[in-house]
């Protein structure tokens, strides 16, 4: 499906109706799940916080999402040479800091009224950290390389670079005595979490995944108009 | 295979002359650890809680200092362009670039870790420990810092760029190091954390040359 989308042309036509059928799924269902996280009965340990759970764990989610798709991306990049590919790196970075930064965020605000600290230097919280940083690399390396295409490259070699964070932070919970609570639906033997709680939180991450597909798609469009746009003024001027 | 040692007797050979040589890098490293007890306070006992710890830190600051011209020259002077179409493989260049600044500017600094560490009031038990982590370690820094340096060549930023790109994936390396000194410090079992150690510098060796040809050849093109 991929590789049909690598047309440019093709994408265009294609997020033209997707882009904007995404965003109004994603609306729905961040919509739903907003409602359903300020109705839903308050844990007996945790009171009302646990409804950040629900802000919280999907941006966590998405963090990591987006950064697979960043290393997708520049794998096709570095193999396949398309330009879309480059674009779709280039456009999914600043998403996935932004996923990364509420995450760090909320989990702060949880983590204070939880665990009596804002900030614990244990393994998930410092690996997400350092995915933060990855994902301001990624940037700062593409900004600082004036040509395009080299810098599209040596970002995507960084990228996949970075990959090997991923499963650090995923099972950092497990191999490491931290603070951060165990994998509690992801884990083998199945979620521990009531279905009360599992339906609210299986909403609000596809939502913010439809979120992140839209806004990714429109981001990507916007790359090719920029690129069209250069491509215009260059004939203009000579 | 000759080739290749040619290509490591010559960066090590400018390796001691690069950003210094090793001697500036020592400098520096003595100098971010004076700083230490300037900035937490000279009491000792609080000082030798941190004070391998901080070592380790000072070691990764220090292992920067000479990445920028790690490929730079090679780049300016148009080396790099023969390199690349030469006998030798980019990929074993880059191992042996890798190879030299470990071992002109890592095995130096490794040598200086312990003293850095004891005159910020580690105990002298550690001081085996703290230079095997920081030899280990430096093998890491050396190779995972050759990757940032291939990156930002052609780059406007070059030097400050590096450290941003490389300090995130320095962070394995200190957690490791500087545990294993911490556990055996405490008296827990400091294998693991030195066995991991070894993996991540084996594994930056073994793999960063394919990641510094990908872009030196990049930035070449």
């Amino acid at each position: 499906m991929f590789q049909a989308l690598a047309n440019p042309q093709r994408f265009m036509d294609f997020s033209r109706w997707a882009a904007p059928l995404v965003g109004i799924i994603a609306v729905i269902l961040i919509a739903i799940g907003l409602w359903l996280t300020f109705t839903v009965p308050e844990d007996y340990q945790q009171g009302d916080t646990v409804r950040m759970m629900f802000i919280h764990v999907p941006a966590a989610y998405m963090a990591m999402f987006c950064y697979a798709c960043l290393g997708g991306a520049s794998f096709m990049g570095l193999v396949f040479r398309h330009s879309l590919a480059d674009a779709a790196g280039r456009a999914c970075a600043p998403l996935g800091a932004g996923f990364t930064f509420l995450a760090l965020v909320t989990g702060s605000l949880w983590g204070r009224p939880m665990w009596g600290t804002w900030w614990v230097w244990d393994a998930r919280m410092t690996s997400v950290l350092v995915l933060f940083l990855l994902y301001i690399g990624y940037m700062a390396l593409q900004a600082a390389i004036d040509d395009e295409v080299k810098a599209a490259r040596a970002a995507s070699i960084l990228a996949l670079v970075g990959l090997i964070n991923l499963p650090i932070i995923k099972f950092s919970v497990d191999w490491w005595n931290t603070l951060h609570q165990p994998a509690s639906v992801f884990r083998a033997g199945g979620p521990t979490m009531p279905p009360a709680y599992l339906w609210p939180l299986a909403i609000m991450a596809i939502g913010y995944m439809a979120l992140f597909g839209s806004l990714w798609m429109v981001r990507v469009r916007s790359e090719v108009w920029r690129k069209r746009a250069n491509g215009l003024a260059l004939q203009a001027a000579g | 295979m000759s080739g290749f040692w040619v290509m490591l007797r010559r960066e090590m050979a400018m390796a001691w002359g690069r950003g210094g040589g090793p001697l500036l890098a020592l400098t520096f490293f003595v100098a971010t650890a004076t700083l230490l007890p300037l900035a937490v306070g000279a009491s000792p006992a609080r000082l030798a809680a941190v004070a391998p710890g901080s070592a380790w830190l000072a070691l990764a600051l220090a292992s920067l200092l000479s990445l920028e011209r790690l490929f730079e020259r090679d780049y300016e002077d148009g080396t790099l362009d023969l390199l690349a179409l030469g006998p030798v493989p980019l990929e074993a260049v880059a191992f042996a670039k890798g190879l030299a600044q470990w071992l002109t500017n890592g095995a130096p600094l490794a040598l200086a870790a312990p003293v850095v560490a004891v005159a910020l009031g580690a105990e002298l038990r550690l001081v085996p420990l703290i230079f095997i982590s920081a030899l280990i370690g430096g093998l890491g820094l050396a190779f995972t810092g050759g990757i940032g340096a291939a990156l930002s060549l052609g780059s406007k930023r070059g030097g400050v760029l590096i450290a941003v790109l490389v300090l995130p994936l320095f962070a394995p390396p200190v957690i490791f190091g500087a545990g294993a000194i911490e556990a055996f410090a405490g008296g827990l079992d400091w294998h693991p954390a030195l066995g991991l150690l070894s993996a991540y510098g084996l594994a930056a060796a073994a793999l960063g040359p394919f990641a510094m040809a990908a872009a030196c050849r990049n930035a070449l093109s």
